[in-house]
């Protein structure tokens, strides 16, 4: 699979209360949430965002509460892929698990700047920032993570095996 | 293989003699939990694929905390979502207005967790639970649902920061102002999927109520979880509440990434300023911070002991007329225990609002949202933008005592500096 946007660039420890603020906690749709993203961080990021835009950040990216509404919300914008140079465990796990692309790579992560083309092939662990011309390759996730990438998320994986993963 | 305590309860819990760090095992639950906000997620994805039974009606907590008493018709309309779910599924533990409390304090005073059990909740601060000398995590509602379902978690075993706790704390010094000195010393994402494991003499002066406190912060320095070596204290807590309760101890020679010796004598009243729990210093260094609102609860501050230490601190005082101040005790076990002992009586004669147990103004909820340049001082975990309210709104995170001397002060004080002794 591959996908293809420009750059939103964010700093270190971007925490789930800006990435969708508790006070819209109380809807778990994923529309809703979209149009709150990254709200207290960036009012601009709903309006500039297009399908296939990729977040890059930096370290300890989603820290903070365990609402899966972050990357709901995210996943909603249209984000095809977040780059950081590390994860908070939570949004780690729960961008797997839902099916959100992420990747860790910290020299994308310092290299690409905001309004960037980026190109990502996950099957070849790729990253290509064709503005500047550089890429990167990463690290493939461990055989079990891939699996529930692969099936489309963890509940998935259930339906697809009943004695699970 | 030499395992840490983490390791060993992970190990017992996926059937499998030892594990190390970086394999990732299914393990079974003890106790699954979701909240007013996590579990309607995981209850409509439970749903959406199908399943129609789950995998133990006894061994799920649903607890609504965050919103309740509901905060407006979306916040109900979840609440009804999850109380409907658990009629259908029988859920033994479904705690609702009336009984319920904040999920962190509930669940260990209850006795539904306990030494040597796994749990996981789709809650960050479900790493709360390694005071008892459990592993306990927070997941997303996926893994909630997931785990509602089989019984079972994925996880990746985690390597270990050991820290070594000397001495005893100093008067006016709780577990808050360790585990933000801690955090300030290691970064919010210095322990990031690891264990903090806490052992050492200095134990022995902790009481569960700061042991709660510090493993619930774990998560703040991005810790998978903190857990305490069971002593006599934990022992004796858990008599009452349980029926059995199995001791996990780390090997001698289990490995960490790295060793910390903290001297509790040394540990000074703590603040975390904004926007980051990492960005601590001693209240005294702060300078003058005038404050406009004052909360003393939370998963993290809301027990009898954080009340006590405030009622103390409270007690023949007013509060500051600029500074509104907002107890909320975090069962209803400790609102009656309060009640009780006259600290409900001390807040009130004092010009606090006390509040049922909510997370509420934790996460900007309702009982106590900020405006815009508003300023908090606050007992709980989090002080990120917007955390409390308007996203130009600031957050002060202390210990209970800081908290109510800061109410008295109106600004920022210790409680010597308000002449408490």
């Amino acid at each position: 699979m591959k996908v293809h946007g420009k750059v939103i660039k964010y700093g270190d420890n971007i925490d789930t209360d800006v990435i969708i603020p508790a006070r819209y906690l109380n809807s778990t749709d994923e529309r809703e949430l979209a149009e709150h993203c990254m709200e207290d961080l960036d009012s601009s990021f709903t309006s500039v965002v297009r399908p296939g835009d990729i977040i890059v950040a930096g370290e300890n990216f989603g820290c903070g509460s365990s609402r899966e509404h972050a990357p709901m919300a995210i996943k909603a914008s249209g984000i095809s892929c977040v780059i950081a140079v590390d994860f908070a465990r939570i949004f780690f796990r729960n961008a797997i698990n839902i099916g959100l692309p992420i990747l860790e790579c910290a020299s994308a992560a310092r290299d690409c700047e905001n309004g960037d083309t980026v190109e990502i092939d996950f099957d070849a662990g790729t990253i290509t920032n064709i503005t500047k011309g550089l890429s990167w390759n990463t690290f493939p996730f461990p055989d079990f993570l891939q699996k529930i990438i692969r099936s489309g998320g963890l509940l998935q994986t259930l339906k697809n095996d009943s004695a699970g993963i | 293989m030499a395992m840490t305590m983490t390791q060993k309860i992970i190990a017992a819990h996926c059937g499998r003699d030892s594990v190390g760090p970086g394999e990732i095992v299914m393990a079974k639950t003890d106790l699954v939990l979701g909240n007013d906000i996590t579990a309607p997620l995981a209850i409509r994805e439970f749903e959406k694929y199908g399943f129609d039974k789950v995998f133990d009606r006894d061994k799920i907590a649903l607890v609504m905390d965050h919103f309740t008493p509901c905060k407006d018709i979306k916040a109900a309309a979840q609440c009804s979502e999850v109380r409907a779910f658990a009629g259908a599924y029988r859920i033994s533990n479904y705690f609702d207005v009336g009984e319920v409390g904040i999920e962190h304090a509930l669940l260990p005073e209850k006795g539904l967790v306990g030494s040597g059990d796994l749990v996981i909740g789709a809650d960050s601060h479900t790493c709360t639970y390694g005071a008892l000398g459990a592993f306990s995590t927070g997941v997303g509602s996926t893994d909630m649902a997931y785990a509602m379902a089989t019984g079972k978690v994925w996880l990746k075993v985690p390597s270990a920061i050991r820290f070594i706790l000397k001495n005893k704390l100093g008067k006016w010094v709780s577990g808050k102002d360790v585990i933000l000195h801690i955090i300030g010393l290691i970064g919010v994402s210095g322990a990031q999927y690891k264990s903090m494991e806490f052992s050492g003499d200095g134990l022995s002066c902790l009481s569960m109520d700061d042991r709660f406190c510090i493993a619930n912060m774990a998560i703040e320095a991005g810790a998978k979880n903190g857990v305490f070596a069971v002593d006599d204290k934990t022992t004796e807590y858990e008599k009452l509440k349980r029926k059995r309760s199995v001791i996990y101890t780390a090997d001698p020679d289990a490995e960490y990434e790295r060793t910390f010796e903290i001297d509790l004598s040394l540990a000074r009243p703590t603040a975390a300023l904004p926007h980051s729990p990492g960005n601590t210093k001693p209240v005294d260094d702060c300078g003058d911070i005038p404050v406009d609102q004052v909360i003393i609860g939370s998963c993290t501050n809301g027990r009898l002991e954080d009340l006590a230490n405030a009622a103390m601190v409270l007690h023949g005082r007013r509060v500051n007329r600029n500074c509104r101040t907002i107890v909320i005790p975090a069962t209803q076990q400790i609102y009656l225990d309060a009640l009780k002992m006259g600290f409900i009586s001390t807040f009130i004669e004092a010009g606090c609002a006390v509040s049922t147990p909510t997370c509420g103004p934790c996460l900007g909820g309702h009982m106590g949202v900020l405006a815009r340049g508003e300023r908090a001082v606050s007992t709980t975990n989090r002080n990120f933008v917007g955390r409390m309210g308007h996203p130009e709104s600031e957050v002060y995170l202390v210990s209970p005592a800081v908290a109510a001397a800061t109410a008295v002060a109106g600004a920022l004080a210790t409680p010597e500096k308000i002449g408490v002794v």
